[in-house]
């Protein structure tokens, strides 16, 4: 029996092994492309062993003054822009009790359609709506015209003035009403029971709120608020990608677009880039460790 | 409290679904309108020529091409492979089966940088190469995470009833764990089809060949560009339509094709809704 379950075991890897193979060359393999921090490497021209240079380029990060300040601009747009989601991360939960409390189921279901499809389209079709109804020619500009409240159009796509909290705003108009279906879920888990003995105690509608309803969500609004945290430096570059522009770059750059433009700058400077990127991912591995830490000192469950 | 639920919901449902609205009025309406921003609530002299005309913005059919194939294959690949390897990694038998499937999980915590991977790619010699978009995609951990904590509810007397018959591995998987696992395995499909569609990143990254853009990459570039692609349409375009009103216009080229982009995930969501709920519950369980 023990052979036959063996050759058995054997077998069943031989099956996954492709996929295995696919991991390992497309999440794995790549990683090997950090050694190109420490070289001096320059593509199209072929690597060489001996273009070593140590920690040059770390060096240059952090002394050469140009980049120095251009790093420090990055990473203020990147906590800036981060650190404005955290301050908002309670609007989800806020959004689910709120639509609890409509009566209507119809309308119920209408909003939770209308505010989630945001959520399901690209980030390029978003800039696009955004260029379509804040352009020149835009419906914004249009009825503020109208109602005699500007002489000429505004673009607001070339303005770069409160940049960081309307990128915040598009991010919460596309993830503002799916984000709130965990809590909607979370919502509709709790005992009603409970709900029930607070009314023949004879509690309000917003006491029920605070001493049933929030507390009971507590718990997923700290396991979120904390990937959150340990997620500040992963902006994702498209949001940023396709709302940049000449004018805007100084406040828009994040970390994630920062590594993409030195990429792509003339002439491309990609070992500089790939030190940055390997920087960012040592360090959020890092914050997400120290975060999942903290959820298993204070609520003895991991989050990862 | 009700009227403020009831005003705040409003108003942000009408700012969801309202710019969509606008789009589309302006993209029946007359072009010469659509263009000076006239067209708010109602459209005003309705025609469809803008629609008929998007099939002559060079590139279109071809982007259009490209985005379905990727998504219909990438999908079907990626459904197939998560229920396999979900349903593998409940076995008893697998050699090291822990220590493979924590080698694919902890995939989702780190990735190696764009430069990296981008270089990986091209020695792969999958820049500018459809597959590209597809090899990288077929295993997702997280699906598999999904399909596997399915896989495990489904009675282990069924599967071990059909391996006493003497079914193999993958017989069971094909007669048994395939046609059970279609909840969990619609789920993925939804989820997979729109990240597929919407993906505009690895086009970015990837592809220079024109043949290979797909619909997302080439609305950015029209909504980039300031060259006059509404030219080269209207001079292909036939005599009925150089008429004023339905002539293109910058404006309506980009309107029309962030419609025809948007179309497919507007017209799809509402009725597959459930899913996606379905997907993001279990997904937060036992992510």
């Amino acid at each position: 029996m023990g052979k036959a379950r063996k050759a058995q075991g054997y077998k069943e890897f031989l099956l996954i092994l492709p996929f295995i193979a696919l991991v390992a060359v497309f999440a794995y393999f790549p990683l090997y492309g950090w050694i190109y921090s420490f070289f001096d490497y320059q593509p199209p021209l072929p690597f060489s062993w001996d273009s070593f240079v140590g920690l040059k380029w770390f060096k240059l990060l952090f002394q050469n003054q140009s980049y120095v300040n251009q790093t420090l601009q990055v990473l203020r747009n990147t906590f800036a822009m981060s650190g404005i989601a955290l301050l908002f991360s309670w609007l989800p939960m806020f959004f689910a009790i709120l639509l609890n409390e409509l009566r209507n189921a119809p309308f119920k279901k209408f909003v939770q359609t209308a505010a989630t499809i945001p959520n399901f389209i690209s980030w390029v079709l978003v800039y696009s709506v955004a260029f379509l109804l804040m352009g020149n020619n835009g419906m914004i500009n249009s009825v503020l015209k109208d109602w005699g409240l500007i002489a000429r159009p505004i673009d607001f796509m070339k303005d770069s003035s409160h940049l960081w909290l309307k990128m915040w705003l598009w991010l919460t108009w596309k993830n503002l009403g799916w984000a709130a279906i965990m809590y909607v879920a979370a919502i509709s888990g709790i005992d009603e029971g409970m709900y029930e003995a607070a009314k023949i105690d004879g509690a309000a509608r917003w006491q029920c709120i605070w001493s049933i309803t929030i507390p009971s969500l507590l718990p997923t609004f700290f396991v979120l608020m904390l990937l959150n945290i340990s997620n500040m430096l992963n902006n994702g570059m498209e949001q940023y990608y396709v709302f940049q522009n000449s004018w805007n770059r100084e406040y828009i750059q994040v970390l994630d677009l920062y590594v993409y433009n030195l990429s792509t700058s003339k002439p491309p400077v990609y070992s500089i880039s790939t030190a940055l990127s390997m920087l960012k991912s040592v360090v959020s591995l890092a914050l997400l460790f120290a975060a999942n830490g903290l959820s298993i000192g204070v609520r003895r469950e991991s989050i990862l | 409290m009700d009227v403020f639920a009831v005003v705040f919901f409003s108003l942000f449902s009408f700012a969801c679904v309202y710019p969509f609205y606008y789009i589309f009025i302006n993209t029946i309406s007359d072009n010469k309108l659509s263009e000076r921003g006239a067209v708010t609530w109602f459209p005003k002299g309705i025609h469809f020529q803008n629609y008929i005309d998007a099939f002559r913005i060079p590139g279109i059919a071809n982007a259009a091409f490209i985005s379905v194939s990727r998504t219909v294959v990438g999908t079907v690949l990626v459904v197939l492979s998560s229920a396999f390897l979900g349903y593998m990694f409940t076995s008893d038998t697998m050699w090291k089966k822990k220590f493979w499937y924590r080698f694919v999980v902890i995939t989702m915590y780190f990735n190696a940088g764009i430069i990296p991977w981008y270089l990986t790619m091209m020695n792969l010699k999958l820049t500018n190469n459809f597959l590209g978009y597809i090899l990288p995609a077929i295993v997702s951990p997280f699906y598999i995470i999904l399909t596997k904590t399915y896989v495990e509810s489904i009675s282990k007397e069924l599967r071990e009833a059909a391996q006493v018959d003497g079914a193999g591995t993958l017989r069971v998987f094909f007669q048994i764990i395939l046609p059970v696992s279609k909840p969990i395995l619609s789920t993925i499909a939804i989820f997979s089809a729109v990240g597929q569609w919407n993906s505009f990143q690895d086009t970015l990254l990837l592809m220079t060949r024109e043949s290979l853009f797909t619909l997302q990459f080439i609305l950015y570039r029209y909504l980039q560009s300031s060259s006059s692609l509404s030219a080269i349409v209207n001079a292909s375009s036939s005599s009925a339509a150089a008429m004023v009103a339905q002539a293109q216009t910058q404006t309506s080229i980009r309107m029309t094709v962030t419609i025809i982009v948007a179309l497919p995930i507007l017209l799809v969501y509402p009725f597959f809704q459930r899913y996606f709920v379905k997907g993001i519950m279990i997904g937060a369980v036992k992510g």
